[in-house]
């Protein structure tokens, strides 16, 4: 695995001067899946925030072939893509190695091309495909998705004098794709590079589709100073929010491990979105975030015990 | 080589012989054997065809756009809610500029839901900025579906060949097949401009346009959508010249001297045709227009026929809910406008969700042009052809 000094001397594909807001993480956790390998690679985007700020017409970011068709179909969409290669290539037209990969945001992703991405995930394309999960969709203006986590105001969970923020907990996609038994499943964030840019590696490496999830803090959604991004990712690995692991051909591993588990409420503390839940009468809802982070991140580690002992 | 075939058995024979480098496709009545006889090639190694199975037409259509996209020929099949699923799709491969073919079976659109033939589903998708071709049996459709790849690829659009659900889709029929070499080198290699597998010329497909650019792009693709119908007629005429079987933007069926005259869609050309002969034989100068290229629609070469004809009706097999006709009825109304000389002119709107179309009732349409024809009055402009009182 590369170092930091020299992926930094790496030629970067993702060119600066687009319209992200100062402090995203997406481009940043862009950088680093890109600069993880030397292979040639074809990204598809759906609709989101990372297409509208790389490819306003004229200009692009994209220093690499990329293509973005709609809003639920990245993954049908570099799929075709990929199978178009194989074609090809069996046809003798093409000879270069080429690798895929669809980066998505957590909406085009959990919600409206979760299907698209289960169909993708079965058939089994030689493709990587990457949520950049900043917990809404942004680009529209900050409303709920189904990754949105409980108690967090967006546009259309507000937190209003009878509803506090979004009622519901996340969806854990990572296991709905891990349940799908493809080669390899992780969970990363660009706060910790190396753990991202190893794990697109592996997923790159396999024969087959691989997923990952990544938490890009946003700093318009959740309400945050720009230069706080990275620092604020962490925190959320941290309290294990937002455990890293991997399932690489069914077996889970943890590939971090807090030295000290910090209080979720730090962390929450620390965004706008959050911020009516640090009155009085939602103590009980910062309880519950509290309690479902613990059982989950119980869960995760009794998972790789578990599955170390019967794979 | 004569053959009895059905119209899907043609339309995935001529995709046998085409041998696309990829096709993507989700199952639906009646279209569903399409696919289902194309699976069986590629698991029988007679095309080597990259066949994905998706889970649902949007992402057949997806799939399609990557595939074309990475330069590969591509095609996919469908009908009805299918094609209504894809219709987000559909734009976006007109507008990337993506020659994928396909083979569309017409049914009605749900709700209530039915499997039968009518045009609502292509109707819809109309102004898509696909091509499209209806077919009057299974030879057309065959035979257009292999124009269909040259077509596309030369005008840089997307098209879609259609066949009447059951009708056709189902329906035996003794017709010609090409040899497959032939078809081979009549469609020759694709040979894309630009793809995203370009490593070394790296594109941005699909980027944002704001207010700056997005209608010049689509003016580019309005633009292609004229310049095809020149595109068409040349493979028409190659076509033709090789194979004999000549096809134009529409056929003239009697028209010539006809004093009253129908226009219509797909299969039932078929039944007109044996009216007009009846007609014909009793003294009665009636003809037909069976308009073949719907989109881009052939304004020009229409309305100079159908202004020289005393009385025509338009025959549609599906209704625009504008509350004021069918789609090929206000097309053609407007088509004919700037002519001085204008016929009388009805709608029939008809067939919907499968209802039979049969000599009887085309014989009343005549009927009542040529009652139009003596009196100078219409009655009713817009009229409901077999419909249950
Ligand atoms: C079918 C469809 N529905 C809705 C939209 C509007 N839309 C565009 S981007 C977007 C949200 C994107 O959110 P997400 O996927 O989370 O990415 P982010 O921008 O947050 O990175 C929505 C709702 C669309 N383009 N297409
Ligand atoms: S809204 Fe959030 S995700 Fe979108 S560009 Fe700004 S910081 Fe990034």
């Amino acid at each position: 695995m590369a170092t930091l000094k020299e992926l930094s001397h790496k030629k970067e594909l993702l060119s600066g001067g687009h319209r992200a807001c100062a402090g995203c993480t997406e481009p940043i956790a862009v950088r680093q899946i890109l600069m993880a390998t030397d292979t040639p690679i074809v990204v598809c985007c759906p609709t989101g925030c990372l297409e509208v700020t790389t490819t306003i017409f004229p200009y692009t970011a994209w220093r690499m072939p990329w293509i973005h068709s709609a809003f639920e179909n990245a993954a049908a969409t570099i799929s075709g893509v990929e199978t178009g290669y194989k074609a090809l290539k069996k046809r003798g037209k093409i000879d270069k190695e080429i690798k895929f990969i669809a980066i998505g945001g957590d909406g085009g992703t959990y919600d409206i091309g979760f299907q698209a991405l289960s169909g993708a995930m079965e058939r089994g394309h030689n493709m990587v495909y990457i949520c950049l999960d900043n917990e809404a969709y942004m680009n529209t203006g900050i409303q709920r998705s189904s990754a949105t986590p409980k108690g967090a105001h967006t546009t259309t969970s507000p937190a209003g004098k009878v509803i506090p923020g979004k009622k519901t907990f996340r969806k854990d996609l990572s296991a709905c794709i891990a349940a799908h038994n493809v080669p390899y499943v992780a969970q990363s964030i660009p706060s910790m590079w190396k753990d991202l840019t190893n794990k697109v590696q592996k997923a790159l490496a396999v024969n087959g589709p691989a997923f990952i999830n990544v938490l890009v803090p946003c700093r318009l959604g959740w309400g945050f100073p720009p230069e706080k991004a990275i620092e604020i990712g962490r925190e959320a690995v941290n309290s294990c929010f937002w455990p890293l692991y991997e399932v690489e051909n069914g077996e889970w591993k943890l590939t971090y491990k807090p030295k000290e588990k910090t209080p979720v409420k730090d962390w929450l503390k620390s965004q706008v979105r959050f911020k009516h839940l640090f009155r009085p009468e939602n103590e009980s809802i910062l309880q519950e975030i509290q309690t479902e982070v613990d059982h989950n991140w119980e869960r995760l580690q009794k998972l790789c015990e578990f599955s170390a002992g019967v794979v | 080589m004569r053959l009895t075939k059905t119209g899907n058995e043609a339309m995935a024979e001529a995709m046998r012989q085409i041998n696309p480098d990829v096709v993507a496709a989700y199952p639906i009545t009646p279209a569903t054997e399409i696919v289902q006889i194309f699976a069986s090639f590629v698991a029988d190694g007679l095309v080597d065809t990259e066949f994905i199975a998706v889970e649902s037409e949007h992402s057949a259509m997806s799939a399609c756009i990557g595939a074309c996209a990475a330069g590969a020929r591509t095609m996919t099949s469908t009908a009805s809610q299918g094609l209504a699923l894809m219709w987000e799709m559909l734009y976006i491969a007109s507008g990337l500029r993506l020659p994928i073919v396909l083979a569309e079976v017409n049914r009605s659109l749900s709700s209530p839901i039915n499997i039968h033939c009518d045009h609502s589903d292509t109707m819809g998708a109309r102004d898509a900025g696909w091509i499209q071709i209806f077919c009057e049996n299974a030879q057309e459709a065959y035979d257009s579906l292999i124009q269909a790849v040259r077509i596309a690829e030369e005008s840089l659009l997307p098209i879609m060949v259609t066949t009447d659900g059951f009708i056709i889709s189902h329906g035996m029929e003794t017709m010609e097949l090409i040899e497959d070499k032939e078809v081979k080198t009549f469609i020759g290699e694709y040979e894309p401009k630009y793809t995203v597998l370009d490593i070394d010329n790296p594109i941005t497909m699909g980027a944002i346009d704001f207010t700056d650019y997005y209608f010049e792009h689509k003016r580019q693709t309005i633009e292609a959508m004229r310049n095809s119908k020149e595109i068409i007629a040349k493979v028409n005429q190659k076509f033709g010249a090789k194979f004999g079987r000549h096809y134009g933007f529409f056929e003239e069926y009697k028209l010539e001297d006809a004093d009253i005259a129908i226009v219509v869609l797909g299969s039932t050309a078929g039944t007109s045709k044996v009216v007009i002969d009846e007609l014909r034989q009793k003294g009665i100068k009636a003809g037909l227009l069976k308009l073949r290229v719907f989109r881009p629609f052939p304004v020009q070469e229409i309305a100079q026929i159908l202004s020289r004809i005393p009385c025509v009706a338009v025959m549609d097999r599906s209704d625009s809910l504008n509350a004021s006709g069918g789609p090929v009825w206000t097309e053609i109304r407007s088509a004919l406008y700037d002519f001085n000389t204008r016929p009388k002119m009805i709608n029939y709107i008809y067939g919907l969700g499968g209802r039979n179309i049969g000599l009887e009732m085309l014989r009343s349409v005549f009927e009542d042009l040529k009652n139009i024809l003596k009196t100078d009055k219409i009655d009713k402009q817009i009229q409901y052809l077999g419909m249950r009182k």
